[in-house]
């Protein structure tokens, strides 16, 4: 375990990056278990933003036609169609007559294909079917349906359990960002309210903050080479106001608030519905002894986060930066030292 | 409800966190089911059969409130003993006419008053959808009827509806369903349990439900269940309709119907209502129990409204002017009557029928052979397009140079660009103030309307004709404002909560109404929404601020009602049913009704009232009749007429469909509205041969995604990019009997049309067992069309026209159809195609639909007629529009 310190282990980031008497840590807490998938976060983000769109493919995930997180969407709400029980709920097509489920390694390599162009870089991850069908073959279906004739697909010989995940994704905001680590310009800062965000004025297009990002949501806009990502709404925070997303958001899934409260708030919520018969639903990004120090934006999950396409267990990536420039600084020193050992032994 | 209206469903997701069970029928897994406890996958168009085993289950198990039933419902009413159910006769009612296809309704009617009604040949109340002026009328009935407390008369009306759903057990709900039985038993359980003296359950619906030949009687089979179960004017119950737009609640109060005026009073017929006093009389049915018995005063202010000082007692404020009925006018009589020629204009606001209604293509060639049309919209939008951009001019139907419909495009100002109302399902109004200017040229309907009556005024005003009196003599004096003279809206408000004619007073209550011109009203339901010279409906008080029904925010008709026939949530004895429910009380001390909301009965009228025997109007209510606009002031289990095709709910199959009705001989509604035109061929059902040719049932709904016909979203980036391009849903086993491919192509025939989509597999839609056959189902978005950012075929063009026979509705949420792997034909091609299909199927251009199904009437017309003429023939006269 590398040692605590500004670049990995819990602490509050808006001080640590210098801000004084900086309000409370704000953020995101996303409940999928509420979410419908009406997109209204995606509509509403492109709208305040002024994001443009992101090209009109069917791509065939369910009814995800937005694919992932890019430069050109800032939120991205995933459909998971699973042949799985939905907690204490009636199986959807008992009794019907029903053969397997539609997920098969083919069927995903299709439905991950899209073709054109979709104007991000580095694009859509559903670009490769080959990765869509290994995916498909793991341990968790990921949502792809396809047409599998009855009998030769994988899985159970008739379907009748059946549920449908949603979830709004977004950019994490994490307590150690890698990608403002990594930001040669300081375009990449961190806000008093100890989010994210990308001043597009200075940002010079080198993306590094892209391969740095641990769960691949920052991204550079292909016709003008600069990265970006959501905000949390930051001109929207400084006069008070919700972030557009959690504004539009109709049966409050996306919840906004002083992180602390959105933490005892989820912890809550887990435990109600425990209670219901829902053993599934867990939290994802809320613990800020993770990888990443805790999110800003974290959720809840009824399932695996592999399922929604979230990283099982991210880790800063400038985490042993410390350490790599310790043992460069003494790699450097002792090639010094030699060099200098050399000179010095052959005057002698 | 999660896909359609998505900001109301935060409700139901706040009624699940408070531990609400969710149920959800629908035949395809949508993003509601996502969120249900139960989902119940359905065969489309067999809702009746489902909730009919629902009524069956309350009556079987005596699961009524019965207290309720028989204090406020017609449960004890003794009908004549002429009347003979679907049981006796196969699937008809007695009074069966097949030469007209309708009923009499004199054997239906309560014991002693056959010869009572008033009713016209219900042929002509079908062709003037008088079925929906009975939405609020009630029927005549008279004030006094026979009835057994005991419930045990053998033709008492709970007794006759108890035999009338015997057959509607959970086995037959799982034959005509496909829902298995313990799925049935898990809803029927739970709504029965819900309901009664502490609980109160909702019934929430849609088009799903109305948009069937069937689709008046699906709301009756819901009614009746929330009239058992006690969940009618009580809070948290009731039925609820779900609408499309914002307001189109508000559309049917100031109707933009054919058969209706302002506040639900009919357009008069020209050889039934020769004089004011015959039209009034046909509402307000002299003798009769209710709040109708005012109408007269209504209906004169309402002329006062309209021809302000021209509009007087001799002239019978203009009658004379108000145009007249003389049959079918609705929209889809119309679209035929322009292709035979027979409409020179048309204008179109805020629609887009050659997307959004039923058989698109009709609704396009129709179009085309206008000498002018007008449209409004937002956006170019298909139907102002057609004559350039249509699938018919591909196949040369239309051909642009010489399409003769001189189209008048007018942009129009969104709903955010312009002030007004919006009135919603619960029958509130709220006001919206304009934020931004509409763009360039767009203007409001207001504005367009206003000034179009104007400068047609102007040109008449030389006019000595008797027949331009009418516009002439208009009341049309509204302030205008701005730059673009604007009129005030505020000021169209006053004028239709009504006012005071000689000092300008606005009303306060539709109770001060009178029948001598000395009040005008333009639309008398919304009086008090302008009381005390108010707007009411701008009204923004916060719920935190005032009890949680909220009579503060907005204003609801009538008179801020917030729930209609209250009354019923008290006892007979005016005591609240249960303190949990308590809602609208009588208080003795201070002898009168109050509670939470306004309540829905005279005032100081006690429980223990008694009417003489010779009272009509409101002084014939009993202090226990809570519906006091019903004839006799009882919900009806049993409809002695009104309803035109039954008084009581039953299954048929839809106009369109791959099975027999496994309940009765009859197969389809045998009052459905048909036209039988050449260019309306509907696919052949059993038993008439043929029906394997359409082998699907498809059903079409909407996306969140998008909006109706697509003019408002697939015209714009960040809502086109979300779903877009037109996809069809089918579950893993149909693609593979079909051979179809996940985001490969299909195209989908039916007797009219020929469309392609891209496929979607998708565990979400499941094969039903019906009937010991698998019948498969697709599933199709309806908001493509050829104009916008992202373009597709439209799964409207995909249906044929068949209406409901009380509204005039059509059939548009279930349909047969084939599917086929590939892109579809372009060009002649694609004619060739249906016309294969019309051939085979034996679809000849002048077949007879058979309204009554042959072994029912064990007549030898009807089935099988069709295939008597030659393939030739019927290929040759396939399409004759070209």
């Amino acid at each position: 375990m590398p040692d605590a310190n500004s670049l990995y282990g819990p602490l509050d980031p808006a001080p640590d990056a210098g801000w004084e008497a900086a309000p409370p840590r704000m953020g995101f807490f996303t409940d999928t278990s509420v979410c419908i998938g009406c997109k209204a976060c995606e509509v509403a983000c492109k709208e305040w933003n002024g994001v443009p769109d992101s090209g009109f493919d069917l791509l065939g995930m369910s009814y995800d036609n937005t694919g992932a997180l890019t430069a050109n969407s800032w939120r991205h709400v995933a459909f998971i169609e699973q042949p799985r029980p939905a907690g204490h709920r009636t199986p959807p097509f008992a009794g019907d007559p029903t053969g397997p489920a539609a997920g098969s390694p083919a069927s995903a390599a299709v439905g991950a294909g899209t073709a054109t162009d979709t104007g991000t870089n580095p694009g859509l991850p559903p670009g490769r079917p080959e990765s869509a069908a290994r995916m498909s073959t793991g341990p968790e279906f990921l949502g792809m349906p396809g047409a599998q004739p009855p009998g030769r697909g994988a899985g159970a010989e008739s379907r009748s359990d059946f549920r449908w995940l949603m979830m709004s994704d977004v950019c994490k905001h994490c307590t150690h960002a890698a990608c403002l680590d990594v930001c040669p310009t300081g375009s990449l800062f961190r806000t008093e309210f100890g989010t994210v965000v990308v001043q597009e004025d200075i940002c010079n297009g080198c993306g590094y903050c892209i391969s740095a990002c641990p769960y691949g949501v920052i991204d550079q806009r292909k016709d003008d080479g600069r990265a970006w990502k959501c905000t949390l709404c930051y001109d929207r925070l400084g006069a008070g106001m919700t972030p557009a997303c959690a504004q539009a958001c109709p049966t409050e899934s996306i919840q906004y608030g002083p992180l602390d409260e959105l933490r005892d708030r989820a912890a809550q919520r887990v435990a109600t519905l425990h209670e219901r018969g829902v053993p599934e639903a867990r939290l994802y990004g809320h613990d800020p002894t993770d990888g990443v120090g805790g999110d800003g934006a974290f959720f809840l999950l009824l399932d695996e986060p592999e399922v929604y396409g979230l990283p099982p267990d991210p880790v800063v990536t400038t985490r042993d930066l410390p350490q790599m420039w310790k043992r460069a600084g003494l790699a450097a020193l002792a090639m010094a030292a030699a060099t200098v050992a050399a000179f010095v032994g052959g005057s002698s | 409800m999660a896909e359609a209206h998505p900001v109301g469903f935060q409700w139901v997701m706040e009624a699940k966190k408070r531990g609400a069970k969710v149920f959800h029928v629908d035949p395809r897994f949508t993003r509601t089911s996502a969120l249900a406890d139960t989902y119940l996958p359905i065969r489309a168009g067999t809702d009746i059969a489902l909730l009919g085993g629902v009524v069956r289950y309350i009556l079987d198990n005596e699961l009524d409130f019965r207290e309720y039933v028989l204090a406020y419902t017609n449960a004890a009413t003794i009908v004549s003993e002429k009347f003979a159910d679907t049981e006796d006769l196969d699937g008809l009612f007695s009074g069966y006419n097949p030469e007209t296809g309708s009923y009499d309704h004199a054997s239906w009617q309560y014991e002693g008053q056959e010869g009572n009604t008033t009713v016209r040949g219900t042929g002509k109340e079908r062709d003037s959808a008088s079925g929906l002026e009975h939405e609020s009328h009630g029927e005549p009935v008279p004030a006094q009827t026979r009835r057994d407390e005991t419930l045990r008369h053998p033709r008492c009306v709970y007794q006759i509806l108890k035999r009338h759903f015997a057959r509607y057990t959970p086995e037959m709900v799982a034959r005509v369903c496909g829902i298995p039985e313990e799925k049935f038993l898990e809803l029927a359980r739970a709504w029965t349990e819900n309901s009664g003296r502490e609980r109160t359950g909702a019934l929430v619906y849609s088009v799903g439900w109305t948009q069937h030949s069937v689709g008046v009687q699906y709301i009756r089979t819901g009614s009746i269940i929330q009239t058992l179960l006690g969940n009618m004017g009580r809070p948290g119950g009731g039925i609820l309709a779900l609408r499309g737009h914002a307001s189109i609640q508000g559309s049917t109060d100031i109707p933009t119907l054919f058969n209706l005026l302002p506040g639900y009073l009919p357009m008069p017929h020209h050889a039934d209502h020769p004089t004011f006093d015959k039209w009034v009389d046909s509402i307000r049915h002299p003798g009769q129990k209710g709040f109708w018995g005012n109408s007269r005063a209504f209906a004169a202010s309402l002329l006062k409204a309209y021809w302000g000082d021209a509009a007087t007692p001799e002239n019978d404020f203009g009658y004379g002017w108000l145009p007249r009925m003389t049959g079918d006018h609705g929209t889809y009589q119309q679209v035929l009557n322009m292709i035979d020629g027979k409409v020179k204009g048309y204008f179109l606001l805020g629609q887009n029928p050659a997307v959004g209604s039923a058989h698109g293509r009709a609704q396009r060639l129709g179009m085309a052979n206008l000498d002018w049309l007008v449209v409004r919209d937002l956006f170019l939008i298909e139907s102002a397009t057609f004559w350039k951009n249509s699938p018919e001019i591909a196949t040369g139907e239309i051909v642009p140079e010489e399409c003769r419909t001189e189209v008048f495009f007018l942009p129009a100002a969104s709903h955010v660009e312009k002030e007004g109302t919006f009135t919603q399902t619960q029958r509130m109004l709220q006001w919206r103030e304009k934020a931004v200017n509409p763009p360039g040229d767009a203007r409001s309907e207001l504005w367009f309307f206003y000034h179009l009556g104007r400068v047609l005024r102007e040109k008449l005003a030389a006019s000595t004709k008797p027949r331009d009196r009418a516009l002439l003599d208009l009341a049309w004096d509204y302030p205008t404002h701005g730059a673009h003279a604007e009129p005030s809206a505020e000021a169209v408000l006053r004028e239709i909560n009504g006012f005071d004619v000689a000092t300008g007073r606005p009303l306060n209550a539709f109770a001060e109404a009178k029948d001598d011109g000395s009040t005008a009203i333009g639309c008398w339901i919304y009086t008090g929404v302008y009381a005390d010279g108010v707007n009411q409906a701008a009204r923004r008080k916060s719920r935190h601020e005032q009890d949680w029904v909220a009579a503060e925010w907005g204003w609801a008709w009538p008179a801020n009602r917030r729930t209609l026939y209250n009354r019923a949530s008290a006892d007979p004895e005016g005591r609240p049913w249960s303190e949990r429910k308590k809602y609208v009380w009588w208080d003795p001390d201070a002898g009168e009704w109050t509670g939470y909301d306004v309540p829905d009965f005279e005032k100081t009228k006690p429980p223990s009232y008694r009417p003489p025997e010779d009272a009509s109007g409101p002084a014939a209510l009993a202090g226990d009749d809570p519906f006091v606009m019903q004839g006799d002031g009882k919900a009806w289990l049993y409809a002695p007429s009104g309803v035109l095709d039954g008084p009581m709910p039953t299954h048929y199959e839809p106009a369109e469909s791959p099975m027999r009705n496994p309940l009765y001989g009859q197969q389809a509604n045998p009052t459905r509205k048909i036209y039988e035109h050449p260019i309306n061929r509907i696919n052949p059902s059993p038993p008439e041969p043929h029906s394997e040719v359409f082998p699907y049932v498809f059903t079409v709904s909407r996306l969140t995604e998008h909006h109706t016909a697509g003019g408002m979203s697939r015209t714009v980036p960040r809502l086109a990019e979300l779903q877009p391009e037109m996809f069809v849903e089918v579950s893993p086993e149909l693609a593979a009997e079909v051979g179809l491919a996940h985001l490969g192509w299909a195209h989908l025939i039916s007797g009219r049309a020929v469309i392609e989509a891209r496929v979607l597999v998708t565990d979400r839609l499941t094969p039903l067992r019906v009937d010991g056959r698998i019948i498969h189902q697709v599933w199709l978005p309806y908001h493509f069309g050829s104009e916008g950012l992202v373009t597709g075929d439209s799964a409207n063009d995909l249906f044929g026209i068949t209406l409901d026979p009380n509204v005039l509705i059509q059939e548009s949420k279930v349909g047969t159809c084939d599917i086929r792997s590939g892109r579809r034909p372009t060009g002649p091609a694609l004619l060739d195609l249906v016309g294969d299909y019309q051939r085979r199927a034996g679809m000849p251009p002048d077949r007879k639909v058979p309204i009554v199904t042959t072994d029912v009437l064990g007549g030898e017309n009807a089935a099988g007629s069709t295939d008597e003429q030659t393939p030739e023939a019927a290929a040759r006269d396939g399409e004759d529009h070209a």
